[in-house]
């Protein structure tokens, strides 16, 4: 195990912009924070599948089950990019997908929309119901529109966008990743944030950040309220050089530019959690 | 678990009977045990429309006796209603238990419903102009073949589907519930509250009745407690948020606007669609493309967020 870690590096970045957590290395690690790994890291069972071999079909008169099984089978024929019409909000869509795949739904989601995947890049039209992208490892998930609350609700990496607004307990219990909202984000996001970051270039309701461990927030609006131990923190240059990057990647930008979004952190150490060993840290989250 | 629908046409009657069926079998699987129908359709002057039943459906099997019962409790409810004075322009029988009525009644509605829930078994589930509050046991579809709402056109209408977990599977329990003795306003809920039981006596020394012990019924008392203080219904909502403990998002309507309410910690679901013409909400987005399936924006409503729209 002590292979795996050592000891905090002041001078490593991402202990730098605030992130306690990230002081990592060893090879478990690295995999699961670092997007150049990904392409090394596939599940034994995974499908090859060719992205430039597309599929499309209409989902209008099936049940989610049938929608969900319909893609998995047209990855299993190797099909790489897969266009979904008429999702109609049903619930549950692209769960579990664990690999690569280019997947666009053209309409809304309802609740649990792409959780538990791993690697797969999914483009949503329309708006997404509760709790998208629960516990994504990897890959990405980018909403057109607004979407519902628990928006990346203990999220473990990869990147999540909403262009719109976005209902309340966003990135709750986040373990990792990052969520960017275009617009607004409701109550208590960012509820007991355990690592990764949040951004919200709008507005955010009462109680930011509430019992988090560890992890950033970016506000770039007005906050209604910050929770318990959330405090807010010094922009620094590697902070607005990592968001405008971040940020141009999906053609979003902060209104009144990167350099002066606030930043939230967790402002009290907790002992049963600081104390822990980075290695042991990842086993409990 | 439980699902709530809403939706408002402004200007214009449409088969809302149809759109809410619509709306709650898509639901169906947030809540099997019961449907509930508010719906405001056409009012005629000087009259009422009076929805109520005398026994449950589940009583039904209990014997032969019940059918003789249903007969007597009827006939008994016709007396009340004409010692007060009031008129039975017209009679319908929905089911063997639940009956809609046309009458005509100048005095007193809660001294007319007093009477009325007097008689054994019965229960007025709604009074109004517009209103007519539909509900029963099984999914949206089976209500509304069995009280012949594909037909029903209006302005507005409040639907729920019920799961059941602190009070029984029975048609007192069902939502939605009438805001007694206020005509034409009814109310559905999905959530828990905390404070029910410290409310509920608040209301009952004020002389409020409770028909059941579902925690909803207690929303659609208070309002009518608050509405009998002279508080509008916007401001009589925005009260409720900061009254009411617990979890929970609610729709009411009246004879001519739809309004919502959403908790502090905003824990019970919402989708709201808002165009020029019309107004849907629901506990999920499936139910809003049940009607609109062409691409829309929808959006969830805040935290302690109270809306009011009218027809």
């Amino acid at each position: 195990m002590a292979e795996l870690t050592k000891e905090p590096d002041q001078k490593q970045p991402s202990y730098r912009v605030g992130l306690r957590s990230e002081r990592l290395a060893g090879r478990t690690q690295q995999i699961f924070f670092s997007a150049e790994d990904e392409d090394n890291y596939v599940y034994p069972d995974s499908l090859a599948i060719d992205l430039a071999k597309r599929a499309e079909f209409d989902a209008t008169k099936m049940d989610s089950r049938q929608i969900n099984l319909t893609i998995g089978r047209l990855m299993g024929e190797g099909h790489g990019t897969i266009v979904v019409h008429n999702p109609l909000a049903k619930h549950s869509l692209a769960v579990g997908i664990l690999g690569r795949l280019q997947l666009h739904f053209e309409g809304s989601l309802g609740y649990f929309g792409c959780g538990l995947i791993d690697g797969p890049n999914v483009h949503i039209k329309g708006r997404v119901g509760w709790s998208c992208a629960e516990n994504m490892l990897a890959g990405t998930v980018v909403i057109e529109k607004n979407a519902g609350s628990s928006f990346g609700a203990a999220l473990r990496g990869g990147d999540l966008v909403c262009r719109g607004d976005v209902g309340g307990r966003t990135g709750i219990d986040m373990k990792g990743g990052t969520i960017i909202i275009g617009g607004r984000t409701g109550a208590f996001s960012g509820f007991m944030m355990q690592r990764g970051r949040l951004i919200v270039l709008g507005d955010a309701g009462k109680n930011l950040g509430d019992s988090m461990y560890d992890g950033i927030i970016y506000v770039g609006g007005k906050i209604e309220s910050l929770g318990i131990d959330a405090v807010p923190a010094e922009l620094t240059e590697l902070d607005v050089s990592w968001l405008s990057r971040k940020l141009k990647t999906y053609g979003l930008e902060a209104r009144k530019g990167t350099e002066n979004l606030q930043k939230i952190v967790a402002g009290k150490r907790l002992w049963n959690y600081d104390n822990l060993e980075p290695a042991e840290k990842k086993i409990v989250l | 678990m439980c699902g709530i629908a809403g939706i408002i046409h402004r200007g214009k009657r449409v088969n809302i009977g149809n759109e809410m069926t619509a709306m709650l079998q898509s639901m169906k699987h947030r809540g099997p045990d019961s449907s509930g129908y508010a719906v405001y359709g056409l009012s005629s002057p000087g009259q009422l429309v009076m929805r109520f039943k005398v026994a449950e459906q589940g009583d039904l099997p209990r014997g032969l006796e019940i059918h003789h019962q249903i007969k007597q409790r009827r006939a008994e409810v016709d007396s009340r209603i004409q010692s007060l004075g009031g008129q039975i322009i017209a009679a319908e029988e929905a089911t063997e238990y639940a009956f809609r009525y046309r009458i005509q009644y100048a005095g007193d509605l809660r001294r007319l419903a007093d009477h009325i829930e007097d008689v054994s078994g019965a229960e007025i589930l709604s009074i109004g102009h517009a209103l007519e509050l539909i509900k029963d046991l099984g999914d949206a579809n089976r209500v509304c073949q069995q009280y012949k709402l594909n037909n029903f056109f209006g302005t507005h209408a409040i639907g729920h589907v019920r799961m059941a977990t602190e009070s029984d599977v029975d048609i007192c329990s069902a939502h939605p519930f009438w805001a007694y003795p206020f005509k034409d306003i009814a109310l559905v809920h999905n959530g828990q509250l905390t404070n029910y039981w410290g409310k509920r006596r608040d209301l009952e020394r004020r002389g409020h009745r409770f028909m059941s012990n579902c925690d909803s019924e207690l929303i659609a008392v208070y309002l009518a407690d608050k509405l009998n203080g002279g508080y509008s219904l916007e401001d009589a909502m925005k009260e409720s948020v900061e009254e009411l403990d617990g979890v929970f998002t609610y729709l009411v309507a009246t004879s001519d606007s739809l309004g919502m309410a959403k908790d502090v910690m905003a824990a019970k679901p919402m989708v709201l669609y808002e165009s020029n013409d019309c107004i849907a909400l629901a506990s999920e987005e499936v139910a809003i493309r049940s009607i609109f399936p062409d691409e829309i924006e929808t959006f969830d409503p805040y935290d302690g967020e109270v809306r009011v729209w009218r027809n």
